[in-house]
């Protein structure tokens, strides 16, 4: 038969489809499997266990639960890391490989490590490997090489994921007995319900366990359930979706193929089952050893005789199933091993009984004798048990090749925990239960404690009803039943030759558990951060009851004082791409964006915004910023800002709310006038500025920097909360365009075109605002000028801009219009002494040092940040923001942010810096100390190259001190 | 092979010495109380017997030993700060840090693997150049690298100018370190512990007892503890803890969280920081990837985890590692962080005589460790703030004289 030579017929194999034959390779050897297969199931199939090498020792592993819930299984597909080979489903072509190994799987040369095993005592990188000092930085890179599991590839594309928002009155996690029943309530209670299944198919333990002799029930039940879930409208399934958090306010994280689910549920059932738990022997990791549902798993969904003779180590009747599965499987049983001491009565018991099989009472399993390759367990032997939990010396050989292990479960509540329950250990069973479930939220079944298939379902019809029920307070409380007699699990009990592992993922042992408690690390919390148990890929799904019943045990404290660490999402690995997404990064272009790389503009990053920084080519950079300089200085050029942010405040207290919000007084600006606009924080400092302009007695339109903008909105709205003026505040950034248009020229140009506005110099003056309309568009006109010469910034619409700016380089034409960007308005606003917010003030900077007294309303009452500049005011300032030049023969010219020194000292730093083409020298702006501030002193700045350079204080501005230009 | 475990090796397992020891009685009387199990407490108890003999120390903790934001942090360690007062403070970090594991017998995995900023924009560079310019001007090893550097210490970063955030250059500390967090704890603990200091666990202060401008003791679950002198050293619930001495911080609480990859074969050897991108990234000796980023948006005293952090960091981080989209995530968790205005901790006197706080270590407080607890208890134990803890006086805000180190922390707030 294709696919493997241990298959089964049909109609074991419930997920594979025998008719589409899948090839792969794993370690380079070619492997037929089935369509529906796992990873692991068609290598089991194919006679291979083996999957990959322990994290610390090196040791052959492979899966134990073939339900991706132990870590075992995880292998490398292709570039893809740490992927769990018991869950993935084979795909035509894939390469697989094991992970963590050197040289090859079978033969490992880094398990030598294992040899060391004494020398290498639970925490031994913290007793070694620090003496000489410094030492470690040498071992570490050497302990480093050996470090980590799968590999990624730097060559890796970036795949697709993608996102969705789901809603349902009652999400039902997990399709087994209790969700199938809790979601068929729930919908006949008229909710909405989502019912979310990680396996391929409903029916969780349904599908592959064994609840009867003639193993025909657990069929007919999920038969009856699949048809109440299949006749709900209001009922929706996904399968192949893993849940993997659960967080406030019932918001769930749900993985399904390449997208990510996100849901809000109103109420929530977790029907999440048990996670079957490795007793403690010696090599109780050895391929080969798997739970007894993992053998199930095998037969009954991938249609995979899980080996030829086997032993079932079980402490209750699913193991007795187990053993009858195998059986008819035709696996010879060797013998079923119970530490019970009493036969049950359980009639899953009286059938192996009844078969013939052998059954060893009160009778645990020891040690697991490896195969000579060590690659997969050979023999068991098995001990009589005495007193709880420990074996006697006296033991018996049994030769297998598959040991099922039984012995213990623990509620599969990692989901739950999250959403806020809590779990301990209870005396009654050994195991943890899950106790204090938040409101809104559900357990059922066997997570909730009920392992009868009756009291399963009944219980999931419980959880079900009172979940679509949540908020309905006329509905009958539902009564929870009893939970029946409890089962005593086993633990098992250390071997004093070790490799009794309590934690596979991290190759803890029972002896490194105990060698922790003796250290001090008896608080779980502790012993798990100290020995790494719980930390890695399983998360201590597997480890933390076996921990916690070690504490208890060597520390002599009752189980139910032990508890349980903290459980953290995800309950099952999440990959980065399906948490990013699609990744949206929005990117924000003008409305002229177009025009801009028509012109052949260099893009930057300015803010949220994309912008040009200058015109042409890179390599003629400081060419091209001086030509855009000097056309604005001697004939016209126009800048795109509509990166600024515009604000409309209007209503009868907007003039009020202006003059608490920014530092100058706004009452009796008249309309039709515009004034600089500074804003500072409780604190003092400088946190943006703009300018306002007066439209009407009860509307300022007000503007802010490129990269406050964002800020700034909230703030005025944050304010606006506190105050409750009658204004209103919208935000018109993204609706508004606007353009600076400067030079002595500008005037000629807007005067060519037809406009209602009166442009010339007495009718339209400098700081004022006209509204109207410029070659047939609707415009704002403030005439300002942040570059030092006469300008206008025209706001325009955003749909209307790119013709207002055709309209306006046609005009411009012959007078020789350029447009110039962010790097030239730089220099230009330099020469002028003009600070910009965030480039020459810093998150401390206040309008003093910044010598920006002027733009503070000495007289107000109150403006934000008011009180605690007159504090500042009294104390005197540390700081002085002053012009410099550099004098001298200059060598390096300083960058920004190189500091001012003064006797070995720092006493500011460079905030701007650039060439000024108008004056021919390096000009900039620097904070000195206030005594260095007077023009023409002479202070050493530190080049970033440690070099000393002499600067110069020059009076501001640099460029038409007059202020003649602005004005004509 | 080191000999420490030779030894064990050879001579087979023996008992092994404690480390932690277990709690002595609690007396009802202690020259110092000491609030918070945390490395910052421990280590103020560790220097205090150490450095001046001071032993009748109580250190008392609500939870588990280190169980707040030292077992929660990201591990980082560095000294690239904006300030000189910041710079300084953190550079004789630093200083000790590389002297710990020697100094305990215990290695804390400190490991020197080199610190990247990553500057995104114009502005960033510019801040990039004045901490360079800071840290080199006190001797402190930064300097401004650019793309082609930083992709050869960091293999597979994007650094394509087409990207939303072009990377346009790093700040590169080379001292930029990492270790094991718990580790530090324990080691300060031992330490500490050896020398006379008792650890009391679940130990709840619920007030703190004062007379005359003086503390006299802690009321705790456990009864009343009186005390010459007190510290509170509990990053996360500062203001609630100063509440009980009777005095208010200029803190405002926020989590923050984190998360880590499966382990991976090492890849990444420095640590990696955008700002712009709110993400920070290194990969441990384990071959974890340990990510974190911002602070999350509201005021709260809860370490809950949530999606939609994971979903904006997992976004970021594929913008700078695209080829990381099918490594996944195993495990989330928050902390909870007590920012100040300034972006600098709070530390010396308070309005009480004798009640000494350590606080306001938002994001930032693991790598002082040393140097605050060693500060900190020459502090208590001479009674006289040292000069280099000056700045940080809980009085700066009342007296306008901020120590500004936003522009130096590591990501957005």
């Amino acid at each position: 038969m294709s696919g493997g030579a241990s298959r089964l017929p049909a109609p074991w194999g419930a997920y594979i489809d025998r008719d589409r034959t899948v090839r792969f390779s794993f370690e380079g050897r070619e492997i037929e499997g089935f369509a529906g297969d796992t990873i692991a199931s068609a290598l089991a199939a194919n006679g291979i266990r083996l999957l990959s090498r322990s994290f610390k020792y090196h040791r052959p592993r492979g899966s134990t639960s073939m339900s991706g819930d132990d870590g075992g299984g995880l292998v490398q597909v292709g570039d893809e890391p740490n992927v769990l080979a018991d869950v993935r489903e084979v795909e035509p072509g894939m390469t697989v490989v094991g992970q963590n190994y050197i040289g090859s799987l079978e033969s490992d040369q880094a398990s030598i490590l294992e040899r060391f095993k004494p020398f290498l005592p639970v925490g031994f990188y913290y007793k070694a490997f620090f003496r000489p000092r410094g030492i470690w930085n040498y071992w570490e890179k050497l302990i480093r090489q050996t470090a980590g599991l799968g590999r990624v590839d730097p060559d890796t594309p970036r795949r697709y994921y993608d996102k969705t928002y789901e809603f349902c009155d009652v999400a039902v996690i997990g399709a087994g007995p209790a969700g199938l029943a809790a979601a068929a309530e729930a919908a006949e209670s008229g909710a909405d319900v989502l019912l979310v299944e990680r396996e391929p198919d409903l029916g969780g333990s349904l599908a592959f366990q064994r609840f009867d002799p003639d193993a025909f029930g657990a069929e007919r039940t999920l038969c009856r359930l699949r048809e109440r879930v299949a006749g709900q409208s209001n009922l929706r399934v996904m399968t192949n979706a893993v849940c993997t958090g659960w967080f406030a306010d019932n918001w769930l994280s749900i993985i399904s193929g390449n997208r990510l689910h996100k849901l809000r549920a109103r109420s929530v059932v977790a029907c999440t089952g048990v996670l079957e738990q490795p007793p403690l022997f010696r090599a109780n990791d050895l391929p080969g050893i798997m739970f007894g549902g993992a053998a199930q798993r095998l037969i009954r969904s991938y249609g995979v005789k899980p080996g030829r003779r086997a032993v079932v180590f079980t402490s209750s009747g699913d193991g007795y199933g187990v053993a009858l599965d195998l059986d008819d499987s035709g696996v010879d049983v060797a013998a079923i091993v119970d530490p019970g001491s009493a036969s049950s009565g359980d009639s899953l018991t009286l059938a192996a009984r009844d078969r013939g099989i052998r059954v060893i009472q009160g009778c645990a399993v020891a040690e697991a004798v490896p195969r000579p390759d060590k690659l997969n367990v050979a023999a068991v032997l098995v001990g009589p048990v005495s007193g709880s939990d420990f074996i006697a010396d006296d033991r018996e050989r049994i030769d297998c090749d598959l040991l099922c292990v039984s012995t213990a479960t623990a509620p599969a509540a990692s989901l739950l925990c999250q959403a806020g329950a809590r779990l301990q250990l209870s005396e009654s069973s050994g195991s943890f239960e899950v106790t204090s479930i938040p409101p809104n939220a559900f357990a059922a079944g066997s997570v909730n404690g009920f392992f009868d298939l009756d009291a399963v379902i009944e219980d999931g019809q419980r959880a079900g009803m009172s979940a679509a029920h949540t908020g309905d307070e006329t509905a009958p409380a539902a009564v929870e039943r009893e939970r029946g007699q409890t089962r005593r699990y086993w633990f098992g009990t250390e071997h004093p030759d070790g490799l009794d592992f309590v934690d596979f993922d991290e190759d803890v042992t029972a002896h490194d558990v105990c060698d922790a408690i003796a250290e001090g690390f008896e608080d779980i919390e502790l012993l798990k951060r100290y020995t790494a148990m719980g930390m890695g890929p399983s998360q201590g799904r597997q480890s933390a009851l076996g921990a916690a019943r070690l504490v208890a045990r060597v520390t002599g404290r009752p189980l139910s004082e032990v508890g349980a660490t903290t459980s953290r999402p995800p309950a099952f690995p999440e990959k980065f791409g399906h948490l990013a997404g699609r990744a949206f990064k929005p990117v924000r272009r003008t409305a002229l964006h177009h025009r801009h790389v028509e012109l052949g503009a260099q893009i930057m990053t300015s803010g949220l915004w994309l912008r040009p920084a200058y015109y042409g080519p890179e390599h003629a950079r400081a060419q091209l910023i001086n030509e855009e300089v000097r056309a604005v200085r001697t004939g016209v050029g126009v800048i795109d800002v509509s990166t600024l942010g515009g604000f409309e405040i209007r209503g009868p207290d907007a003039a009020e709310f202006l003059n608490r919000m920014y530092t100058l007084s706004y009452h009796r600006l008249r309309v039709g006038r515009v004034r600089y606009a500074m804003v500072l924080d409780d604190a003092g400092v400088v946190v943006d500025d703009g300018v306002a302009a007066r439209l009407a007695r009860n509307h300022f339109y007000v503007t802010a920097s490129t990269t406050g903008a964002e800020e700034m909105y909230p703030a005025l709205l944050w304010r606006q909360a506190q105050w409750r003026l009658d204004v209103d505040i919208s935000d018109v950034t993204s609706s508004t365009c606007a353009f600076n248009l400067a030079g002595p020229r500008s005037r000629a140009v807007l005067e060519k075109l037809a406009s209602d506005i009166d442009f010339s110099r007495a009718a339209f003056p400098y700081m004022a605002v006209r509204v109207g309309r410029l070659g047939g568009i609707p415009v704002r006109v403030l005439r300002i000028g942040f570059v030092g010469e006469l300008g206008y910034e025209i706001h325009v619409p955003s749909a209307q801009a790119e013709a207002l700016w055709d309209t306006l380089m046609e005009a411009g034409d012959e007078f020789g219009i350029r447009p110039f960007a962010v790097e030239a308005q730089r220099v230009l606003r330099l020469e002028k002494g003009h600070v910009i917010v965030g480039q020459d003030t810093d998150g401390l900077t206040n309008p003093l040092e910044a010598d920006m007294g002027w733009a503070l309303g000495r007289r107000k009452r109150y403006y934000v940040g008011k009180r605690s500049i007159e504090i500042a005011a009294a104390k005197g300032i540390a700081r002085r923001l002053v012009g410099y030049r550099l004098v001298g023969s200059v060598g390096t010219v300083p960058e920004e942010g190189c500091l001012v020194i003064r006797r070995g000292e720092i006493v500011g730093r460079l905030t701007s810096s650039a060439w000024s083409p108008t004056l021919g020298r390096t000009i900039g702006l620097a904070y000195v100390a206030p005594d260095q501030a007077a023009a023409g002193h002479v202070f050493d700045i530190k080049a970033q190259d440690g070099r000393m350079v002499r600067a110069e204080v020059a009076a501001l501005p640099f460029y038409d001190p007059g202020n003649t230009r602005q004005g004509l | 092979m080191p000999f420490s475990l030779l030894k064990h090796g050879l001579f087979g397992r023996q008992v092994p010495r404690r480390i932690i020891p277990p709690a002595a009685p609690l007396k009802s009387t202690y020259d110092v109380v000491i609030i918070g199990a945390g490395a910052h407490g421990l280590a103020a108890a560790y220097y205090l017997a150490k450095d001046h003999g001071v032993t009748d120390v109580a250190v008392l903790d609500k939870g588990y030993l280190g169980g707040g934001n030292t077992g929660r942090n990201t591990a980082i360690i560095r000294a690239n700060y904006l300030t000189p007062e910041g710079v300084r403070f953190y550079a004789e970090a630093l200083e000790l840090w590389r002297g710990l594991s020697n100094e305990f017998g215990f290695n804390i995995l400190y490991s020197e693997r080199g610190h990247l900023t990553l500057a995104h924009s114009d502005s960033a560079m510019r801040t990039m150049r004045w901490r360079a310019e800071v840290n080199k001007h006190l001797g402190v090893n930064s300097e401004v690298v650019f793309p082609d550097e930083i992709e050869r210490m960091a293999p597979g970063i994007d650094i394509s100018p087409n990207t939303r955030y072009p990377i346009l250059g790093a700040l590169h500390h080379p001292p930029g370190a990492t270790a094991r967090h718990d580790a530090v704890a324990w080691g300060y603990a031992a330490g500490a512990c050896e020398r006379g200091v008792e650890l009391h666990m679940n130990t709840e202060v619920l007030d703190v007892l004062q007379s005359n401008g003086r503390v006299t003791g802690v009321e705790t679950n456990r009864g009343r503890i009186r005390c010459r002198q007190a510290l509170q050293a509990v990053a996360g619930s500062s203001s609630v803890v100063a509440a009980m001495a009777g005095f208010r911080l200029p803190i405002h609480t926020v989590p923050l969280q984190a998360c880590v990859s499966l382990p991976l074969k090492p890849f990444l050897d420095p640590i990696i920081v955008s700002g712009s991108l709110h993400t920070y990234i290194w990969q441990t000796s384990r071959g974890e990837l340990v990510i974190g980023g911002a602070t999350d948006p509201y005021g709260l005293y809860a370490s809950r985890s949530s999606l939609e952090f994971k979903e904006g960091l997992m976004a970021n981080t594929l913008e700078l590692f695209p080829f990381l989209s099918e490594v996944t995530v195993l495990r989330q968790w928050a902390g909870i962080c007590d920012m100040t205005p300034d972006f600098s901790p709070v530390m010396g006197e308070t309005p009480l005589e004798n009640y000494y706080i350590d606080s306001g270590w938002g994001t930032w407080g693991f790598k002082a460790t040393p140097v605050c607890g060693r500060r900190m208890a020459e502090t208590l134990a001479t009674g006289r703030v040292p000069e280099i803890l000056r700045p940080f006086r809980l009085s700066r805000f009342a007296e306008f004289e901020q120590v500004g180190e936003k522009g130096a922390a590591s990501v957005g707030h």
